[in-house]
């Protein structure tokens, strides 16, 4: 671990004069090995869709059924018929065994953080909307605010304002838990075991179906966060990500 | 040093002396419960363990799902193969006669069926799902001897570990270990949908590992071998699978 996160872990033991850590050491490094882990999901994810980039609602599904909706893509394999006169080379092996890798390292790197989130109070002050934010008049205003494309002032920089804590709040405790549960559910051995884990879901296709969904609007909420942090100063937020350290100084920043 | 962080080195060394001693306990442990899959070794072993052991603690008695007849699709999709050589087409036309399962290995008994003996042996139907890991799948209801009655037959000895299963395709083979081996849902199918088992599903004889991914139900199926030891098959990572890129294990 460097230096900047050691410092940052004790606060104590920082000299007056340093600006306070805007994240927590354990917020820094599960964010970014959430990070990493996404993307190898991702790349992986797309890697073994386009074996089969058609998609089917119920149990079973296969190029002898309808399809609910086809990706327009050529496909990695010869039986798929796609309309495009070649076939992607076969990417399954490797994508199959860092898909899985990855989403083991994601979902013990979340309940760390979810658990010690939980304690350290992270979780109360600063992803649960304060009582007093929770109106649609705030609502309104941070939206309205979003949509001139307005920066963000000093005060928003050492807290996150309503709408940055309802996303959150839906990335962390529904999309994720939904990607898993979806992810799990295609699985023959899990549902082997909970098979009513399936059978809620509408079947191991829809399974699929709705897997894919959410991880569409996982990869929009990650442009959205991106665009986000361009806008509020890229240099600065990128820095109290790694090292914990925020300036408030537009001089500095 | 100032006493904040001697106490917070002392925790984080307390912490990681107990993780590393809890990690090789685990391991140990997974060893001697038979929870480190043979294709444990690469980049992705750590992912590949993990995926097994813990399917492999949750799904020791589970069932697979079983269907309606209503459900099966129909018509099945039946994936392409390599091009079945002279060998098959010359046992084809014999109408499959002269096909044989062997089994060998750790067994009392080694023994050969054709498909008329395995047919004489008590069978079971399912109508379960068969997924592939490209992402399709179909339902259908197969009928076969099941693995364990095999098995049980020959004799199994006490240290056998998985068996190993050959298709008449060259370098198509692939194992179970033997908890997916005794699996009362895990056939020698020769039958579906209540007729012969089509070659394009891999007629005569196919093995249907109901809890596992498609790749795993290896068609054309001519012998079993029972071992303690999967070092000795081809590279040693216990199918065929991994040598192309692919889990051994597939249940997820």
């Amino acid at each position: 671990m460097s230096d900047a996160a050691w410092v940052a872990t004790s606060d104590a033991a920082v000299p007056a004069r340093t600006v306070p850590s805007r994240h927590s050491a354990l917020v820094r490094v599960t964010h970014w090995i959430a990070t990493l882990s996404f993307l190898a999901l991702l790349v992986t994810g797309v890697e073994i869709l386009i074996s089969h980039p058609r998609f089917y609602w119920g149990e079973a599904g296969n190029i002898n059924t309808p399809a609910l909706f086809k990706i327009p893509i050529p496909a990695s394999r010869s039986s798929v018929p796609t309309g495009y006169g070649y076939v992607l080379p076969d990417q399954n092996g490797w994508s199959r065994y860092l898909h899985f890798q990855s989403a083991w390292v994601v979902v013990l790197t979340g309940l760390l953080y979810i658990i010690s989130s939980f304690f350290s109070g992270h979780l109360r002050k600063n992803l649960l909307p304060d009582r007093a934010d929770l109106s649609w008049r705030t609502f309104s205003t941070t939206i309205a605010n979003h949509l001139r494309f307005k920066p963000p002032g000093d005060e928003e920089a050492w807290s996150y304002n309503l709408l940055q804590r309802l996303t959150y709040l839906l990335v962390i405790f529904v999309l994720f838990p939904l990607v898993i549960w979806t992810g799990l559910a295609m699985s023959p051995a899990i549902a082997s075991v909970f098979p009513t884990a399936v059978s809620a879901l509408g079947g191991q296709q829809s399974a699929r179906t709705i897997h894919f969904f959410v991880s569409v609007a996982l990869v929009l909420f990650l442009l959205v966060h991106i665009m986000m942090i361009c806008l509020a100063g890229l240099r600065n937020r990128m820095r109290a990500m790694i090292t914990g350290r925020y300036s408030t100084d537009k001089e500095r920043a | 040093m100032n006493p904040l962080s001697r106490r917070k080195l002392i925790t984080t060394g307390i912490t990681a002396a107990a993780g590393a001693s809890g990690l090789a306990v685990a391991g140990g442990l997974a060893k001697r419960y038979g929870l480190i899959p043979p294709d444990a070794g690469g980049l992705y072993g750590v992912g590949e363990t993990l995926t097994y052991a813990a399917q492999r603690v949750l799904t020791s008695h589970s069932m697979a799902r079983e269907f309606s007849p209503s459900q099966i699709s129909n018509p099945p999709f039946a994936n392409e193969v390599a091009p079945l050589g002279g060998t098959f087409k010359r046992l084809q036309e014999g109408g499959f006669a002269d096909w044989r399962l062997a089994v060998d290995g750790m067994v009392a008994r080694p023994a050969s069926f054709s498909i008329a003996d395995l047919k004489s042996h008590p069978s079971r139907s399912q109508i379960t799902h068969l997924a592939c890991e490209e992402g399709w799948s179909y339902i259908a209801e197969w009928t076969g001897v099941p693995l364990s009655h095999v098995l049980d037959v020959v004799g199994i000895l006490p240290q056998a570990k998985y068996v190993v299963y050959f298709s008449i395709q060259q370098d198509w083979w692939d194992s179970l270990d033997m908890a997916d081996a005794m699996h009362p849902q895990t056939l020698i199918a020769h039958s579906m949908n209540g007729g012969e088992l089509p070659v394009g599903h891999g007629g005569p004889l196919r093995m249907r590992v109901p809890r596992q991914l498609g790749y795993k139900n290896v068609k054309y199926i001519t012998r079993l071998t029972v071992t303690d030891d999967l070092k000795r098959f081809g590279q040693g990572l216990g199918s065929s699978s991994p040598e192309g890129g692919y889990a051994w294990y597939a249940g997820i």
